[in-house]
């Protein structure tokens, strides 16, 4: 350990400091669950918030960023659901079971619980914790068990969330969309957990999508714990489109089990600070997974993705692709980690980052990551970053296509590669349509 | 009024002399041979027709239908009618060669102000197109030339061409890396475009191009100007003769 002199709190840790003391009698849950927030709240204050000379936050410093710790979100009255059915949740209109949450509560009378497949439970996350559910209690904390600083402060605070499972050889037939919008008048903090439990065989796609109002500075704290059985098939889709001014950290923590098919997805498009991140552990063996994403950030945006992918087991194939369109001022971050253990021969990972500069001004960060303790495997990173192909541009041109248009192509081409990996039509169609009006929007 | 004239052009990249007064006259209904020895800035004369921008014009100018050229983006010039079959056509990773070839229309007809076409109009322009160049369905669905042979890349080229239906067609080095299929291919496609109210210039190095597309006018550039003009028969004493009589004059 280094002698780092520990520095005084800022504003956002007293709050935060503040803010844990005088909920943590009322957050839900007794017993393990109340020590198992203490315990994340005290490992939280024994670091801060975490900054740039922090390694795995030194292109995203939270301390500089995060100025202020928002009061915890109160639950929401009646004009905070109603707003919450206008939020833009970027699915469109493909059939889904929506699951609603509003200000980080649960809205049952918003969601549709309505004819469960057999073999589907959703609940909430603070009931189960009230009630000491005994799932929730297996796999709380467990999942991709990490060290980090905001899914520390995620359970520290946790509230309510989605408890979701799906037993052995159910196939869910539309997607279960969680919708998280802010709709408070006032910005405020939410924390969400949710937790997902797709057993042997059984297949499902789960979409978090992530709204709020514009010109409102509201901080969100989103954590999901994904659990992935042996020969499951499981599509995870994340939808940033918080507002402007939103800072936005969520964490999926993934663990997959052998002969499994796991394909993750994440498009962010909202938010002032963004940070995106992934633990994903593979478990067993014969598994292929294909984690995907895509920013289009413009003004002042930042969006990291930061993925650390584990493979205790061999013979697993992970592919990891990451597209990030960047106009303006913005800042694109990816951090990608992969970790071959000494068992794990014969695994096969690749992972891609490209960035799309639109402008002078914007930037991208790139650092791509391999530590292999195993001797027989493929393996293989790469990173890029650039304006448009002039060439390409010309040879558009030359065929007619006027510059914006040419350049709108060849960006929706770009971006279409990552999200070609989302199985779900639909919603890949929606996806990119949301893309050719982000650019409309520029031209 | 000729539908070309390129009058004393002067062109550089990057600092270096290209085109050293360069007269050309092209009119409607007539195909004209440029040849010439490497370096003799053939290429640079269909880059700077398109409106590459990396190119310098710095004397001279370029009328189209009597119309300057010269401050026309690249998509302005297509719109009006000037068409470049690449020498080395771009792959487009992610654009569908459909989506390419409807866009690139719909954009010229919209830039003339004519009504885009509907679907069921394009498909079936598309199929004629294609079928008679041997251009499969599949190959249709796939992104622009990525994965395309030589051949495929030039045949998609002419495909481009018969569905814009340009005024000029400036064909750079069509015949580069065919083979003698490919190129019968490629020149009966060319062929069929011939029309009284087109014109084609007709870039090539080799005087075997011209055996399948027969010139009605040939010029030779050297040192970026044209030096000579002649009939069809000019490009086979050229293929008799080589061009080291030109390249002599360089080194003079």
């Amino acid at each position: 350990m280094n002698a780092e002199i520990r520095q005084i709190r800022t504003a956002a840790e007293q709050g935060l400091a503040d803010a844990f003391s005088r909920a943590k009698a009322t957050l839900p849950g007794a017993g393990p669950v109340a020590a198992l927030r203490e315990k994340a709240f005290s490992d939280f204050e024994a670091r801060g918030l975490p900054h740039r000379r922090v390694e795995e936050w030194k292109y995203t410093d939270l301390r500089a960023v995060m100025r202020d710790a928002k009061p915890l979100a109160l639950p929401p009255d009646a004009g905070a659901k109603a707003r919450a059915t206008q939020a833009d949740t970027l699915v469109g209109d493909i059939d889904r079971r929506r699951i609603v949450f509003v200000d980080g509560v649960f809205a049952p009378e918003l969601s549709d619980l309505t004819d469960l497949e057999t073999g589907l439970s959703i609940g909430s996350m603070a009931e189960a914790l009230a009630q000491g559910d005994p799932q929730v209690a297996a796999h709380l904390g467990k999942v991709a068990a990490n060290d980090n600083v905001a899914v520390a402060l995620n359970t520290a605070f946790m509230g309510d969330g989605a408890v979701i499972r799906i037993a052995e050889g159910i196939i869910v037939e539309h997607p279960i969309h969680l919708e998280f919008i802010t709709a408070g008048e006032k910005p405020a903090a939410t924390f969400t957990r949710s937790l997902v439990v797709v057993e042997r065989g059984a297949r499902a796609m789960v979409v978090e999508s992530y709204a709020g109002p514009a010109g409102q500075d509201y901080q969100v704290n989103s954590a999901l714990e994904l659990v992935i059985a042996d020969n499951a098939h499981v599509d995870h889709i994340k939808l940033i489109g918080e507002g402007a001014d939103a800072l936005h950290l969520s964490s999926l923590m993934a663990a997959v089990g052998a002969h499994a098919r796991f394909n993750d997805f994440t498009f962010t498009v909202g938010g002032s600070t963004v940070r995106n991140q992934l633990f994903l552990q593979f478990n067993g063996e014969d598994t292929i997974a294909r984690i995907h994403g895509a920013n289009l950030l413009k003004g002042r945006q930042h969006a990291d993705t930061t993925l650390v992918a584990e493979h205790a087991v061999g013979h697993c194939q992970s592919r990891e692709l990451f597209k990030s369109v960047l106009d303006d001022d913005s800042r694109g971050v990816f951090q990608g980690k992969i970790i071959v253990k000494q068992d794990a021969q014969k695994t096969d990972a690749k992972m891609l980052a490209n960035a799309l500069l639109l402008s002078e001004t914007a930037e991208a960060d790139a650092k791509p990551e391999l530590e292999i303790f195993a001797d027989d495997v493929v393996c293989g990173h790469g990173a890029t970053a650039g304006a448009l192909d002039e060439d390409l541009l010309f040879y558009l041109k030359a065929r007619g296509i006027p510059q914006n248009e040419a350049e709108s192509l060849l960006i929706q081409a770009f971006i279409g590669d990552a999200v070609e990996g989302i199985e779900h039509a639909g919603l890949r169609e929606v996806l990119m349509e949301r893309v050719a009006a982000w650019l409309a929007a520029r031209a | 009024m000729s539908l070309l004239e390129v009058k004393n052009l002067h062109v550089e990249i990057d600092g270096k002399k290209i085109l050293n007064g360069l007269d050309l006259t092209i009119e409607k209904g007539k195909v004209h041979a440029i040849m010439g020895p490497n370096g003799s800035g053939k290429s640079t004369l269909a880059y700077v027709l398109a409106g590459k921008e990396d190119y310098q014009v710095t004397e001279g100018d370029i009328l189209f239908e009597g119309e300057s050229v010269l401050e026309m983006e690249p998509d302005e010039r297509a719109a009006k009618g000037v068409f470049l079959a690449f020498q080395y056509p771009i792959e487009i990773p992610g654009v569908a060669s459909m989506t390419f070839l409807r866009t690139a229309l719909n954009a010229q007809r919209k830039a003339r102000g004519e009504a885009e076409l509907s679907t069921p109009e394009f498909l079936k322009l598309v199929r004629e197109a294609s079928g008679k160049l041997g251009i499969s369905q599949d190959m249709l669905k796939r992104a622009v030339n990525v994965g395309f042979s030589g051949g495929e890349k030039k045949r998609n080229e002419i495909l481009q061409m018969a569905m814009l239906q340009p005024k000029l067609a400036v064909l750079d080095e069509t015949d580069s890396g065919l083979d003698i299929d490919a190129l019968k291919i490629v020149a009966d496609g060319v062929n069929r475009l011939r029309s009284p109210e087109r014109g084609f210039i007709v870039i090539t190095h080799y005087q075997r191009l011209l055996n399948y597309i027969v010139p009605d006018v040939v010029h030779v550039l050297s040192r970026g100007r044209v030096v000579r003009t002649g009939g069809k028969e000019l490009a086979l004493e050229l293929e008799a003769s080589g061009y080291a009589q030109y390249q002599q004059d360089e080194a003079a």
